[in-house]
């Protein structure tokens, strides 16, 4: 086919929606390549050797930093991905368009929350890195835009759901599609998460603005961690969702099993949102029995993932049987790992094997008393969302941005380059984390490369934080290559009619939803919603029932 | 397909009932260690106004003391380092720690042992370990808590 250039009008007249994941996603890329800048400079002080000096005055010190990082790649980035992905797919599925008003409203949102957060972000008014955790107080700006960014998610949830609706109402008695089914449990596993960062940050915007004297930061610790466990299957989920719909059928197989792929949805919404003790097992003021039943609830949270497990490796080997793979192992030999978006799920699954097992150490009430807050659990979460949920992203923004745009990929050799380089980087600094958190107790969050007496103390592991040198400059390069291909890919001027009109590659089943008894009952979902609440109210309420009782507000500090 | 279909299914419904029965034996033996072995996890004994533990109570004189064959500790962990500044402690006798700040949350961690308090202001924190081997071991602030959270580290000695 000819070469043909189409008028940016022509790329979206038949379909606004493109025009809106695009800007999202890209807002989204565009935060994580600020956020991810500043990676490196956490690894190389994680190595002893601080560039912050040179950053001077644009930036003022590591825990700024810290903080830009942690902000805008896991809130921002993971955020707007999750816009894009799961109100953008279930539209293509039902061939429905979602509210464009509302949209863009949520685009507009998100970007306004941004603009707002950044400004005391970049003046270093609001150094409280991802947790926030008062009394540590930063400008209510920061608190404000935060909670405007949030908000906008609640739009997303009411777009998904808007098409849901409309679609049963014209397919009554009908079961939902997949795509479809996951994004609605989704988004209310997120409504229903969301709700602690909320409530803390009624809590947060008048105490920053002299209105309440103090807050009670075990009550604040608790509503974060509430919503800040949840939040990592907030990240997950979409990643789950490409690799379920999209992988198998771009390594050239089929989905294995439907039915599974609900109930694990499913399970995500039941049991993602009561966890959040498990990050407050070193925490006094939570009775040890309600630890307890938080690690027993973890623990159910590794079913569903374990499934995943099974079920994606099972397609990938349909996938690679399908092209010619023969023997035990063949298969894995004959996946195309030249296709960049096929290389970034392989990878990122790879290292999510380590990542998950590590999860179950910390998710242990007392296994988790040797590693709580040292740098083992950084190097726990970068296999995670450092790795498979952002190169389930970068993996498909190498075809979504075609597909969106018309625009073909660029230097497609420079974006398997990247996942590599990538997942190499990433290995080797999750590895160094993991033994030096739990071999020499080094804390995370912790500007050591700049205090003498830090790095006199943790000089035993040097050989390791060698590792995060090394690691920090792969990872630099592996962000250069990725923001290059994707930047250049979205703005140059060439567009392909043949792009525009491609569709979603969306995967055929084997095991089909019909006749399915299991998915009769996964369709229930406004039951499963109610009984998620309650599991909520039975592994919460005492606790935020007596911390609410019994507040102890404190004043509010700037220590940075 | 229709084979293949059945030869997957029966590995899946293997593959769940072993996640399952994974799962299961970590719940058993995490609850069994709980039950058995001590719970060496922070406790709150009681709250505390922050902006008077420097003033008033136990904390406002940070100290090691020796009852009968233990040692009870109170220290103080604030913005940046801890009080007492030396602890001593002979290695084979019970030590309990209550531990709270006058400010923002720290860490309290010493180095291979099972001590790891999130130190919380407003909150006291309980916790009890014995030391067997004797040597310095380093107390390590793991929570941010300021500019200078990286220097907060002091140590403690345990004597044979």
């Amino acid at each position: 086919m000819a070469v043909q250039t189409l008028t940016r009008f022509d790329a979206y007249a038949a379909a606004p929606e493109k025009k809106y994941a695009l800007y999202m996603m890209m807002l989204g890329f565009a935060a994580l390549a600020l956020g991810t800048f500043f990676g490196p400079l956490q690894a190389f002080n994680y190595g002893g050797l601080d560039l912050y000096p040179f950053l001077k005055p644009v930036f003022q010190n590591y825990y700024q930093g810290l903080t830009l990082h942690g902000v805008l790649n896991a809130i921002v980035f993971t955020q707007l991905f999750a816009q894009t992905i799961m109100v953008y797919l279930p539209a293509r599925e039902l061939g429905l368009r979602p509210n464009m008003k509302l949209a863009w409203l949520s685009f507009w949102m998100a970007l306004g929350g941004l603009l707002i957060a950044a400004i005391p972000l970049l003046l270093n008014e609001a150094s409280v890195l991802y947790t926030f955790y008062p009394p540590l107080k930063a400008h209510w700006a920061f608190y404000t835009g935060a909670a405007i960014f949030v908000l906008s998610s609640y739009v997303s949830i009411y777009l998904a759901l808007d098409l849901w609706w409309r679609w049963r109402r014209a397919n009554p008695g009908k079961i939902t599609p997949l795509v479809t089914y996951m994004a609605v449990t989704f988004w209310l596993m997120w409504l229903l998460a969301s709700l602690g960062l909320v409530v803390e940050v009624l809590f947060l915007i008048p105490w920053a603005l002299g209105v309440l004297p103090g807050v009670d930061p075990l009550l604040t610790r608790t509503l974060f961690w509430y919503t800040g466990h949840p939040i990592v299957y907030f990240w997950l989920l979409p990643a789950y969702t490409l690799a379920y719909t999209t992988l198998p059928k771009l390594a050239g197989g089929k989905l294995v099993s439907d039915p599974l792929a609900r109930l694990v949805f499913l399970l995500f919404l039941l049991f993602s949102v009561p966890v959040g003790f498990h990050h407050q097992f070193a925490d006094p003021g939570i009775a040890p029995y309600w630890k307890f039943i938080h690690t027993v609830l973890t623990m159910m949270v590794a079913v569903p993932s374990l499934i995943t497990a099974f079920t994606v490796a099972a397609s990938l080997e349909v996938a690679g049987r399908a092209n010619g793979g023969r023997g035990l192992l063949g298969w894995i030999a004959a996946l195309p790992w030249s296709n960049p978006t096929v290389l970034a799920f392989l990878l990122g699954f790879l290292a999510f094997i380590p990542g998950g097992a590590g999860g179950i150490v910390n998710a242990s009430f007392n296994l988790n008393q040797n590693v709580h807050n040292t740098v083992w659990i950084p190097g726990h979460f970068h296999l995670q969302v450092g790795t498979l949920v952002t190169m389930a992203a970068m993996g498909t923004a190498f075809w979504l941005i075609p597909h969106l745009t018309g625009k073909p990929l660029v230097a497609r050799g420079l974006a398997v380059a990247s996942q590599w380089l990538w997942f190499i980087g990433m290995f080797i600094m999750t590895f160094a984390l993991h033994w030096m958190g739990f071999l020499y107790a080094i804390p995370r969050r912790s500007h050591i490369a700049a205090s003498p007496l830090a790095m006199e103390a943790y000089k035993e592991s040097a050989p390791w934080m060698v590792l995060n040198i090394v690691s920090g400059i792969i990872l630099l390069v592996a962000a250069v290559l990725f923001f290059y291909v994707i930047f250049a890919t979205a703005l140059q001027s060439r567009r392909e009619p043949s792009k525009v009109m491609a569709e979603v590659p969306f995967t055929e089943v084997i095991s089909k939803p019909e006749g399915s008894g299991l998915v009769r009952l996964t369709e229930r979902v406004g039951f499963w919603f109610g009984l998620a609440v309650l599991l909520v109210v039975l592994a919460y309420g005492p606790v935020l029932f007596e911390l609410f009782t019994n507040m102890k507000p404190v004043p509010g500090m700037r220590l940075w | 397909m229709e084979h293949q279909e059945h030869v997957i299914e029966r590995y899946e419904r293997a593959w769940i009932f072993f996640g399952l029965a994974m799962i299961t034996a970590f719940i058993i033996l995490v609850g069994y260690l709980m039950l058995t072995m001590g719970n060496t996890n922070p406790v709150s004994v009681g709250r505390i106004d922050p902006t008077k533990v420097r003033t008033e109570g136990d904390f406002a004189n940070p100290r090691v003391e020796q009852v009968g064959n233990e040692y009870v500790a109170y220290i103080q962990a604030f913005s940046f380092g801890y009080l007492p500044t030396e602890m001593r402690f002979k290695a084979g006798r019970r030590v309990t720690f209550y531990i709270t700040s006058p400010d923002v949350q720290h860490g309290f961690q010493v180095e291979n042992t099972n001590i790891n308090v999130q130190v919380i202001p407003g909150e006291i924190a309980k916790v009890s370990y014995t030391f067997t081997r004797p040597g310095t071991y380093r107390i390590i602030c793991n929570e941010y808590c300021g500019i200078g959270h990286a220097s907060m580290l002091s140590q403690l000695i345990v004597e044979p």
